[in-house]
């Protein structure tokens, strides 16, 4: 069949005498997506490789439309890359191919610790499948300009949602701002809050459950805040399904005075909002549970069982697990290291202002509030199921098609049907 | 260009002409069709047939072979309602709001879209300067993909976008347009006529010119009203065109999907959510994927536009074999 | 002078006077004007901003940048503002840094002496800057000439095969009387009522058992078989009339003779929209090319277009520059051929 499409591929270069570009068959592919720069810095980074050992990598950069919809029906049907660089972490493990075999266990275990569980999914085990490639951590950013300038002290460290809440309010009636607040749209985002508000997301056997006494009572809240208009209602209402959608422009832009979101909007900030006015990073409240808890999260690459040349693969990924090169990966895309080695040493952003390089810091010590259970959310199989029910039924309840009660059975009665036919 | 294909025909003739005489003419007919229904069985056709399949197993497995099979289940599943009007009352309830909010959004769109292409049709066919500009013009934004269409009015509709700037500085105020549903869907009918429009319009127009001009002449020798020349003549002379239009700008729009999509995202909540949204978010987009719901609803779907499709063929029953 | 004046009020009216259906006729037109190209150049017009600019509320119509000047003793060129308020007001002053709701800024003409200014007393002085660095970047950026080969070739060979293979069929199914014909008619406009959106996965499962995964014909063959062009040629091709098509074979013309030579001609105006809204249709694809190619050697500029969108981050500037870009050639292809639609609709006019 490959050989088929090889030929047809030969076919038209020859008939139209356009060379193929410069990929060849026995390279790897790697299908890549970028939220910045990261798909650049791995060709770059891979073609020292290429040099060094003589296996070629090719870099297909694709929408992350492809990543999360495609990849996996490309899969299923036996087609599909090499390598590439996945969210969904567990749901795609029966895909992967185990690096054990390949590489040295004890670096590995050394160096990634508990996110290589995020990659074994339902199957657990011990075995090696992927490698983070970028940690990220949910959390507030605030425009200190504006709360100087209503004079309202920030709230303290350890302040619960509801002062920050009451605090946004009072900045933003004092200096005329549009929104006191806004979470990104995505089940992933309110994850942290919710389990800050107790939460358990599982049952006793650890299999998924949404819908309990702590999330309904996030949910209330949430709500509650949408109607009364601390927390702009356009990210939430202005879409529709399952949808992402932030609010960094509204936060950029000067309009918003706490804005959830999370590490990644670190350069994005960095860039735009420029001098503008000074922002900050406040981590995550924390709620009436007592939890402060934010959300783990990121990207990682992975290797598939279906490719035909499993060592070249292997060593792709080791060569970009190493220290030296994830640290300088690391550096250049302005994410935070999920390597423990090169976090343990702190990293150097690249051209980062001291306002970014405080932000990420700031991310980086907000890791040990990280819930227990937030970790094992991240990891678990099921858990694209569950955020986007998260959003298509709260989305409902705060526009008014459904009371938060009906929006809670409805999410429950969803979950349950998406288990029962996954299983 | 007609140098190379000339020669071209030429060699196919001869073929053509062997099996000519070998058939007799009206056999024929099935080596015209051959090529298109090759193409058609594998990638049109089979497809549908696979559907099948797939609403009649269960589980989130990509291949049919791993599929269990659920009989009618999801079929059940979908129209377990206990009246359909009310979508809360549904198992499937965001099975009924699509339902529901395509109903309404086809009704309307495809009212506007027909009104629309008539009235621009019959203004370009009036005898005007820089026609041809005109038309064009009219033209152009079916040659946007559905996602730049999306895009260009995300833009402009945005709470910063150029609308409300444009309304704050009137002094009206600017309305957060998408975040209410009333008006969220209106500019979706509104977005979906814009993009759609020229190609009815250019449809249209040719059916007008193609009514020879001594019928209208006969009609202002009788100082018939333009009203009347309109409803006696134009209409009637019009309504096979008037068929192909209404028949495709139906079919489209309940397949109304990409535009809305990348537009709305089918909020706020559920209020622009249409039918092939559900279908592609319950069996691609989702998870997980649950392709026997989703090909059982495009089933329901496609059975029920076969119908409406059927009843105007037959309304205009004369028209169809013209 | 009195041609020119016949000339702009050639109308329906008499006597050279616009009738009152003329204005209403030409203010519809300019409205339509308006809206249909409006917004198309807006997108061109922010495709130039930056990325700050892009953000910005309430937008401005043409793209800005803030001036900046050098001043010596200072390695970067510093933002420059207009005094509003304050002790310095009317003043062009450079920003040094701003910390909290206070700036330090300094003179350029006297850049020794720091002065410390209220932000609420300033505002940005502003500068036309067309942002071109959205479009170059582009081009370094990845292998523009491919992608661009890769969509034409696509979109040239699924355009040619399907107006072949559909003028055939709505040959066939329009002027022979055989047996099946409805059953085939009544095919067609059932797969009409199935957009491939539906089909997306058994879709690609017949595909890739085809070996066409990963190469362009996975692209171009399943999009040569649309049922909305036999539909729409069929339609066209019953109002010719039979004795044209008698009158032939009396001659003894073949079958495929009168096809070529008459039928296909006579369609022209119907083939002319079909191919436009073919070249558009394989033109603009996005979502079957994005589950066929994944290799990047064989990407279209739609999917490299959409490769800005990232899971959390979307590049607008690259996506609008992009956009852009991609709706040029398509443009150029309309201009080219929408001549000839309105010939071949002007010259069905007679019958």
């Amino acid at each position: 069949m490959k050989k088929k499409t090889i030929y047809l591929n030969t076919a038209f270069a020859a008939a139209f005498g356009f060379a193929a570009a410069a990929a060849h068959a026995d390279d790897v592919r790697f299908m890549c997506y970028s939220d910045g720069n990261e798909c650049e810095v791995y060709e770059d980074v891979l073609s020292r490789f290429t040099a060094d050992t003589g296996i070629g990598v090719a870099v297909d950069v694709v929408p992350y439309q492809a990543i999360l919809e495609n990849l996996p029906v490309q899969l299923a049907a036996g087609t599909g890359p090499d390598i590439a660089k996945v969210t969904d972490l567990g749901g795609l493990n029966e895909y992967y191919l185990d690096l054990a075999p390949h590489v040295d266990r004890a670096y590995w275990e050394g160096s990634f610790g508990e996110t290589l569980d995020w990659y074994r999914g339902n199957a657990g085990g011990d075995g090696i499948y992927g490698m983070h490639s970028q940690l990220t951590i949910t959390g507030a950013f605030v425009n200190a300009t504006l709360f100087e300038q209503a004079g309202v002290d920030l709230p303290a460290a350890g302040a619960t949602w509801e002062e920050w809440a009451a605090a946004s309010r009072d900045v933003a009636k004092a200096t005329g701002t549009d929104f006191p607040m806004a979470i990104d749209r995505s089940g992933h985002r309110v994850a942290g809050p919710a389990i800050s508000y107790g939460a358990k997301l599982f049952d006793a056997d650890g299999n998924g459950k949404l819908v309990d006494d702590g999330f309904t009572a996030f949910t209330q809240q949430f709500v509650d805040w949408h109607n009364d208009g601390t927390i702009a209602k356009d990210v939430w209402a202005g879409q529709g399904g399952s949808t992402y959608q932030d609010a960094a422009q509204e936060f950029i832009n000067g309009e918003l005075v706490f804005y959830y979101s999370g590490s990644w909007q670190v350069g994005r900030m960095d860039e735009n909002v420029g001098d503008f006015f000074d922002w900050k990073v406040v981590g995550s409240p924390c709620g009436p549970a007592g939890a402060c808890s934010g959300m783990p999260g990121g990207a990682g690459i992975v290797g598939f069982k279906q490719t035909s040349q499993p060592e070249k693969v292997a060593a792709v990924i080791d060569y970009l697990a190493q220290e030296d090169v994830y640290a300088e990966v690391t550096a250049r895309t302005k994410n935070l290291p999920a390597h423990l080695g090169v976090a343990a040493k702190g990293v150097e952003f690249q051209d980062a202002s001291p306002a970014a390089q405080d932000a990420l810091n700031g991310f980086a010590g907000a890791l040990p509030a990280v819930s227990p259970i937030a970790f094992q959310y991240q990891g678990y199989a099921g858990n694209r199921a569950m955020y986007g029910i998260t959003v298509e039924r709260i989305s409902q309840a705060i526009v008014g098609e459904l009371s938060v009660a009906d929006a809670m059975d409805r999410a429950a009665a969803d979950l349950e049907a998406a288990m029962a036919e996954s299983k | 260009m007609l140098s190379i294909i000339s020669p071209i025909m030429r060699i196919v003739e001869i073929p053509m002409l062997a099996l000519q005489r070998l058939l007799g003419i009206n056999k024929l007919a099935w080596v015209f069709l051959l090529p298109n229904l090759i193409l058609f069985g594998l990638f049109a056709f089979l497809p549908v047939i696979l559907n099948i399949f797939y609403a009649t197993t269960g589980g989130d497995n990509v291949l049919l072979a791993d599929r269990p099979y659920v009989g009618a289940r999801n079929f059940g599943t979908l129209t377990d309602c206990s009246n359909f009007l009310d979508p809360n009352s549904c198992r499937e309830d965001k099975f009924w709001r699509a339902v529901w909010n395509t109903v309404w959004f086809v009704t309307l769109q495809v009212g506007f879209m027909v009104g629309f292409s008539l009235l621009t049709a019959i203004i370009l066919n009036r005898d005007i300067r820089a026609r041809g500009f005109f038309r064009s013009v009219f033209f152009f934004p079916v040659l946007l993909s559905p996602v730049v269409v999306a895009l260009v009015w995300k833009w402009i509709l945005q709470r910063e976008g150029v609308l409300n700037a444009f309304l704050d500085w009137t002094g009206v105020g600017g309305i957060n347009w998408l975040v209410s549903a009333d008006w969220a869907f209106g500019w979706s009918v509104f977005i979906s006529v814009w993009a759609h429009m020229g190609f009815y319009t250019l449809i249209l127009l040719a059916g007008l010119q193609a009514i020879p001009r001594d019928v209208y002449e006969a009609a202002l020798m009788d100082r018939s009203s333009p009203w009347r020349t309109f409803r006696r003549i134009t209409l009637p002379l019009l309504s096979p065109t008037m068929l192909v239009v209404l028949v495709l700008a139906m079919i489209k729009g309940v397949q109304t999907f990409d535009e809305v999509y990348a537009f709305t995202g089918g909020g706020p909540g559920t209020a622009t959510t249409f039918i092939i949204q559900y279908i592609y978010e319950e069996g691609f987009a989702g998870a997980p994927r649950l392709f026997g719901l989703s090909a059982a609803a495009s089933l329901l779907v496609a059975g029920v536009l076969v119908l409406l499709t059927l009843v105007q063929l037959w309304a205009n029953r004369s028209n169809v074999d013209g | 002078m009195g041609k020119v004046l016949s000339f702009l009020t050639a109308t329906r009216g008499k006597n050279g006077k616009l009738h009152w259906t003329d204005w209403v006729s030409y203010g519809y037109l300019t409205l339509g004007v308006f809206l249909m190209f409006g917004p198309v150049l807006w997108l061109v017009i922010s495709s130039f901003k930056t990325e700050a600019d892009l953000q910005r509320f309430p937008p401005t119509l043409l793209p800005y940048a803030q001036e900046t000047v050098q001043v010596d003793g200072y390695d970067n060129p510093l933002p420059l503002f207009l005094m509003t308020g304050g002790d310095y007001e009317g003043q062009t002053l450079a920003q040094l840094r701003r910390v909290g709701s206070q700036a330090q800024m300094v003179d350029p003409a006297n850049p020794d002496e720091r002065l410390r200014v209220n932000i609420a007393n300033r505002e940005p002085v502003e500068k036309l800057h067309l942002a071109t660095e959205n479009y170059t970047e582009l081009f370094e950026r990845f292998n523009f000439l491919r992608f661009f080969w890769n969509s034409t070739f696509i979109t040239v060979t699924a355009t040619a095969i399907m107006l072949l293979v559909n003028s055939m069929a709505a040959f066939a199914l329009s002027k022979y009387e055989f047996r099946g014909r409805m059953t085939v008619l009544l095919m067609v406009i059932g797969t009409l009522m199935i957009p491939q959106t539906v089909v997306l996965v058994p879709l690609f499962l017949i595909v890739t058992e085809l070996g066409m995964f990963n190469s362009l014909w996975g692209v171009i063959i399943p999009g040569a078989a649309t049922p909305t062009g036999v539909f729409l040629l069929r339609q066209y091709m019953i109002t010719i009339p039979d004795e044209i098509l008698d009158a032939a074979r009396m001659d003894k013309a073949s079958e495929w003779k009168i096809f070529w030579r008459i039928i296909v001609p006579l369609s022209a105006p119907a083939i002319a929209v079909l191919a436009i809204l073919a070249i558009m249709w394989r033109w603009n694809d996005f979502l079957w090319p994005l589950i066929v190619l994944t290799q990047s050697e064989n990407f279209t500029l739609q999917l490299a277009l959409n490769s800005f969108q990232g899971e959390l981050q979307t590049d607008w500037q690259s996506l609008l520059a992009m956009t852009v870009l991609t709706l040029l050639p398509i443009s150029a292809v309309f201009m080219f051929l929408q001549k000839y639609i309105a010939t071949g609709i002007a010259s069905t006019g007679g019958k």
